[in-house]
């Protein structure tokens, strides 16, 4: 689950990690007002979109009075932000953060993500802040300097000012550089993030360190010990579709191909896209409706894939083992007549009962095309819908 | 032979009362040598109590006391799950597979640090996996029994469905199995593919591998440049994830390109390069593993 900036940094004050002092606004108005109450003289009007790339999408300025302050709320709110993460469409901005500008003498770079390999978390710092730290590990990967953590006992503050000292801040800064390493750390091991990002961590003119940006996401499996975490979710960011499976346990993510599929199991999922566009066609979704494909469950998944109007054929793939192929069969047929299904439909499935489901599908009458492999599965539902 | 586990391995449930547990602990018990393998179920609040001639114990400590059982499978709900494992290995079983899904992944990182710290001997399988079978002697977990066929190939993946339908692949192609392992989906677990590749390696009654992969970490990479410099058996593999977009989790909570890392394409380059033979049609995957034999 990911969260906004803003909140990012709330969750941020609470561990002593040093932010620039900001306001919220849902309107133009409360921009402005937000402005006035911070005083200025000079105020940073940040988009808050769930995407990162914001400031060269347009989505940061700088305002040096109260007129651009609302000039440039006119403008942000309501607009299409198109980033890097956002794909072409953008996103819709709905919120503004109005902050103190920053006296930036230099720019760095933290993250903390759980490193796969040694199953620790992992600090990553870097003196190139402000930049695309991909970019940097692409590029300049000796520019990232790695710290594994103690679980148990924490980032300790000697590996803190280490860090601090390799990626160049000044001596006078370490202490308190230490103790922004350490309360990230903590920040990010006590709410259960899956990453945090600082992108850029500053220095002041003043020799302080501050995060200028804030970036959670948090271990979906861990929210249910988090209510405060959760009750930060903007469903304005996520897509609908999305959310709507999420109500009937169905895991679903939309692509842009015209195919849509239906699957159990998440790698067979993500396989039988592979094969679609193996066999020249494009999946519309990953959709893995999980152990029990139940009739409420597949009609719910076929409502959903069809909800995008893309969607020019659906190929049903079920590895049904323990599950009986008749059950799955009666749940695709009540579904098919359930949405008046009218596009192409290829069911391949396989377990215990096969045959009857097969035989249940035929005599349905509905025109559903059998198959008995994926492969043949994915070739016919690619013929059918080019021949459409 | 096979490997982990075979018909004289005694096991325990924990978490068997639940639904779950119930339903899978009855098709276990079906299978093969079922009945005389799982021996024993914990469960604190029904100690003393017998479910269909499986007697309950208060703990695994309690339980292996009284049984011998030194293997237990998992299936105790997410919150409870990383305890579950630790009391496992504190008990020093032998293995421990855990099957239950959605384990926060810093319960793990604990569970797995402490494990190292304390030097602990317990296998660990999981979480999130679907667990491990030994074809016509013992299934441990949540597969399909009858799908499987006794033989000299084996499996090893992240995925559970995906697996099966490898395995149904081979068993049509008249390629029976000697052991068939999830290793799961989840980013911090136990085995890796390239511990269970060295199980294989060293298993007479093993004389090929299919290795399953999927996007996300780089567990298939390692695995790879293992077998390139150890292995003495052919192994084929599939990565799943080609289509998959990066930044998004597909399903499983290890299956994410983040960061540009953990792509199918970089996974398939590097086995090609440690000459292990891929497919990108997972119908395919039988008919690649025969022409290597």
């Amino acid at each position: 689950m990911k969260i906004h900036e803003y909140q990012g940094k709330e969750i941020l004050k609470k561990f002593n990690v040093p932010v620039p002092r900001g306001q919220v606004a849902f309107s133009v108005d409360e921009a402005v007002r937000a402005a006035e109450t911070l005083g200025g003289p000079v105020w940073v009007v940040k988009a808050q979109i769930h995407a990162g790339g914001r400031g060269k999408g347009g989505g940061v300025k700088l305002a040096r009075s109260l007129d651009e302050v609302r000039s440039i709320a006119q403008a942000m709110l309501g607009m299409q932000l198109v980033t890097h993460q956002t794909g072409p469409e953008g996103q819709k901005v709905r919120r503004l953060w109005i902050e103190d500008g920053a006296d930036i003498k230099k720019e760095f770079y933290a993250g903390i993500v759980v490193d796969r390999n040694t199953q620790t978390p992992c600090l990553m710092v870097s003196s190139e802040g402000g930049m695309d730290i991909e970019e940097v590990a692409a590029k300049t990967p000796e520019k990232i300097h790695k710290v594994w953590i103690d679980p148990v006992s924490g980032l300790s503050q000697s590996q803190a000012t280490d860090a601090a000292r390799t990626i160049g801040i000044p001596d006078a800064s370490l202490a308190q550089a230490a103790q922004v390493l350490q309360g990230l750390f903590k920040a990010f091991w006590e709410t259960d993030a899956s990453l945090l990002e600082i992108n850029p961590l500053i220095l002041e003119g003043n020799g302080k360190l501050k995060a200028l940006d804030a970036k959670f996401n948090f271990d979906s499996n861990a929210l249910f010990r988090h209510p405060e975490i959760v009750a930060l979710r903007d469903l304005d960011e996520e897509n609908p579709a999305e959310i709507e499976a999420s109500k009937y346990d169905l895991s679903y993510i939309a692509l842009d191909g015209n195919i849509g599929c239906l699957v159990n199991g998440a790698g067979l999922a993500m396989a039988t896209m592979d094969t679609i566009k193996l066999f020249g066609g494009s999946p519309a979704n990953f959709l893995d409706v999980g152990g029990g494909a139940t009739t409420e469950k597949v009609t719910a998944a076929f409502k959903i894939m069809l909800s995008n109007k893309q969607v020019k054929g659906i190929l049903v793939n079920i590895f049904g083992g323990i599950m009986r192929c008749d059950t799955i069969a009666e749940g695709v047929v009540a579904a098919a007549r359930d949405v008046k299904l009218s596009v192409p439909l290829v069911v391949r499935m396989k377990g215990t009962n096969e045959d009857l489901g097969k035989r249940l599908l035929k005599e349905s009458g509905l025109p559903i095309i059998p198959a008995d492999n994926m492969g043949e599965a994915a070739k016919k539902i690619v013929d059918a819908v080019a021949t459409r | 032979m096979a490997i982990l586990i075979n018909k004289d391995t005694r096991v325990m449930t924990q978490g068997m009362t639940g639904k779950t547990g119930q339903f899978h602990t009855r098709m276990c018990r079906d299978y093969a040598f079922g009945k005389q393998c799982f021996v024993a179920g914990v469960n604190p609040k029904k100690a003393g109590e017998v479910f269909e001639d499986v007697p309950i114990y208060a703990s695994v400590a309690e339980a292996k006391k009284a049984t011998g059982a030194n293997v237990s499978v998992i299936y105790v709900p997410p919150a409870g799950a990383a305890d579950a494992i630790w009391e496992a290995v504190a008990a020093d079983l032998a293995l421990v597979i855990c099957i239950t899904e959605g384990i926060p992944v810093r319960d793990m990182v604990l569970v797995r640090d402490r494990m190292r710290k304390e030097n602990r001997k317990t296998l660990l399988i999981g979480p999130n996996c679907p667990g491990v079978i030994t074809p016509d002697e013992i299934k441990i977990g949540i597969m399909p029994g009858h799908i499987h066929k006794k033989g000299r190939i084996g499996v090893v993946s992240r995925s559970g469905t995906l697996t099966y339908e490898a395995v149904a692949q081979l068993t049509e192609l008249g390629l029976g199995q000697s052991s068939a392992v999830g290793i799961g989906g989840d980013p911090v677990n136990g085995l890796k593919h390239r511990d269970v590749l060295e199980l294989f390696n060293n298993d007479p009654d093993t004389d090929a591998v299919v290795m399953i992969g999927e996007i996300g970490g780089s567990d298939e990479e390692d695995a790879a440049r293992w077998a390139r410099d150890h292995m003495k058996k052919p192994v084929v593999g599939f990565i799943a994830g080609v289509t998959a977009p990066p930044g998004k989790r597909m399903g499983h909570a290890g299956a994410i390109i983040s960061g540009g890392q953990g792509t199918a394409q970089e996974k398939l380059a590097v086995l090609e390069s440690c000459r292990i033979k891929t497919t990108k049609n997972p119908a395919e995957i039988g008919r690649l593993l025969k022409s290597v034999l």
